[in-house]
């Protein structure tokens, strides 16, 4: 990997009308680091990552990619659409539902943005298109539409979509929780390859297997607030908040038989 | 009683008469289309005094029936000083009554689109343009072409009120046939066949485009 964004987030707040998503949120994501945003649904996870490349506006405090406030040129006021633009441009989104577009086949899915967005030439796009296919396993699948795919390969046609892009960072919004259980190791392998390149990642997820064991840091959340924020042994393990060991002893209850 | 001869001697003619039937029909909702299109653009807009014209632009022509519409837009014309053949007031009428269904049902197929289709184009970095041009609006066709063609044949039979301004169509057409050869029976069965025929071939080409478009 060339380069890896960090995000700084400060005094982060987002409210639906009178309902506050986000509380005050602080924190630092590190170049080339993994961090798993965990908790219960509804906590604000979601919402949280979707600020990071403003797909949801926040109302007050700051996210900065690599120093650079997204979303606003000073408070208050709001970026140029263009500028906004150019900094998504390096920061990759995988979606819960994916969201492939029905009517393109899978390399055009991936042909599409380094045309429209990256300004390269057809034969170039498709050239690249096949390579970040190749690289989650797809080779084979190109000329299908997404309808003629599993729930699993179309994740990994969204990863290659924005892997191709050429992203210095993604952002994974509960990658594996429309899957059948039997299609989530081959999304999850994917995932943990970028980690090993060394791709800033930010993944919300409910998967604590992948957590533990490919994050560097782990962040719970609750009710709109950020309720700890350490490595993945501290909070899954020996976590001292009362509200994560009530979170994870639910989880293991559900998740044993 | 029934006679075929007659009924074969009147096919022709009337199927000459429906030259116009068509002609008004495909005008119109090419016409219906453009229109539409603006209007489902101004309704979605974000520019409130335009969201506002176009909501009444459709209530209103939905609310008034298209023989009152051709009547007033064909006997207003020329009090203002237009002098409009008939042909053009009867295409221009019908293809704006259209144009509030056709923009009805692009704002429809364009709101059943999921949301995370739009999301994943703007995330990459593209562009408002491309997003409409590239992911909202081919897949909005798609899904809009049952309704287009439904609304195609609803224009074929609706055409024949066209009479009313002076038009020789093929309701109009067969009036004029059933009056001169007293075979009532046998020149309306014949322009029943007739608009059968034209609806079960823009159904088939409905079929034929589905088929072609769907993913």
């Amino acid at each position: 990997m060339l380069a890896a964004s960090s995000v700084e987030i400060r005094k982060v707040n987002k409210y639906y009308g009178d309902f506050q998503a986000l509380k005050d949120i602080d924190l630092s994501i590190l170049p080339g680091k993994v961090t798993c945003l965990i908790g219960p649904s509804g906590s604000g996870k979601s919402t949280l990552l979707r600020c990071i490349n403003f797909l949801e506006e926040y109302d007050s405090g700051e996210v900065r990619i690599d120093g650079q406030l997204i979303g606003y040129d000073a408070p208050g006021k709001r970026m140029p659409g263009r500028k906004l633009r150019e900094m998504r441009r390096s920061i990759g989104m995988v979606f819960q539902q994916f969201n492939l577009w029905p009517h393109m086949t899978a390399r055009e899915n991936v042909a599409e943005g380094l045309i429209r967005v990256r300004g390269m030439s057809k034969s170039e796009a498709e050239r690249r298109a096949a390579e970040a296919l190749a690289k989650v396993g797809l080779a084979d699948k190109m000329a299908n539409h997404p309808s003629r795919l599993s729930g699993g390969q179309q994740q990994r046609v969204a990863i290659a979509r924005a892997i191709a892009m050429e992203p210095k960072l993604m952002l994974f919004d509960e990658p594996t929780s429309a899957l059948d259980p039997e299609l989530v190791g081959e999304v999850l392998n994917v995932m943990k390859t970028l980690a090993g390149e060394g791709m800033t990642m930010v993944v919300v997820t409910h998967e604590m297997g992948f957590a533990a064991h490919v994050a560097d840091q782990v962040v719970f959340m609750e009710k709109g607030e950020l309720v700890g924020v350490d490595s993945p042994d501290r909070i899954l393990h020996h976590p001292e908040d009362a509200r994560i060991q009530s979170f994870l002893r639910t989880y293991h209850e559900r998740n044993s038989f | 009683m029934f006679s075929f001869a007659v009924f074969l001697e009147s096919f022709w003619p009337l199927f000459w008469a429906a030259r116009y039937t068509l002609l008004i029909s495909v005008l119109g909702i090419g016409l219906g289309l453009v229109i539409g299109t603006l209007i489902c653009a101004a309704r979605l807009s974000p520019y409130p005094p335009l969201r506002r014209f176009a909501a009444i632009w459709v209530s209103f022509l939905r609310g008034v029936p298209l023989l009152v519409q051709l009547l007033v837009f064909y006997y207003t014309l020329p009090v203002i000083g237009l002098d409009v053949p008939p042909m053009v007031a009867a295409v221009v009428t019908v293809g704006i009554c259209a144009s509030a269904y056709i923009s009805e049902i692009w704002r429809g197929a364009i709101a059943a689109l999921p949301k995370g289709q739009t999301e994943a184009a703007v995330a990459i970095g593209m562009n408002p343009r491309d997003v409409w041009t590239r992911v909202i609006l081919p897949q909005a066709v798609t899904l809009s072409l049952p309704a287009l063609i439904n609304e195609l044949i609803l224009l074929v039979k609706a055409s024949s009120l066209v009479s009313v301004v002076g038009i020789l169509e093929l309701t109009r057409a067969s009036q004029a046939q059933a009056a001169t050869t007293f075979r009532p029976l046998e020149v309306y069965i014949a322009a029943a066949c007739i608009y059968l025929l034209i609806n079960l071939c823009l159904a088939a080409l409905g079929r034929y485009l589905e088929h072609r478009t769907a993913a």
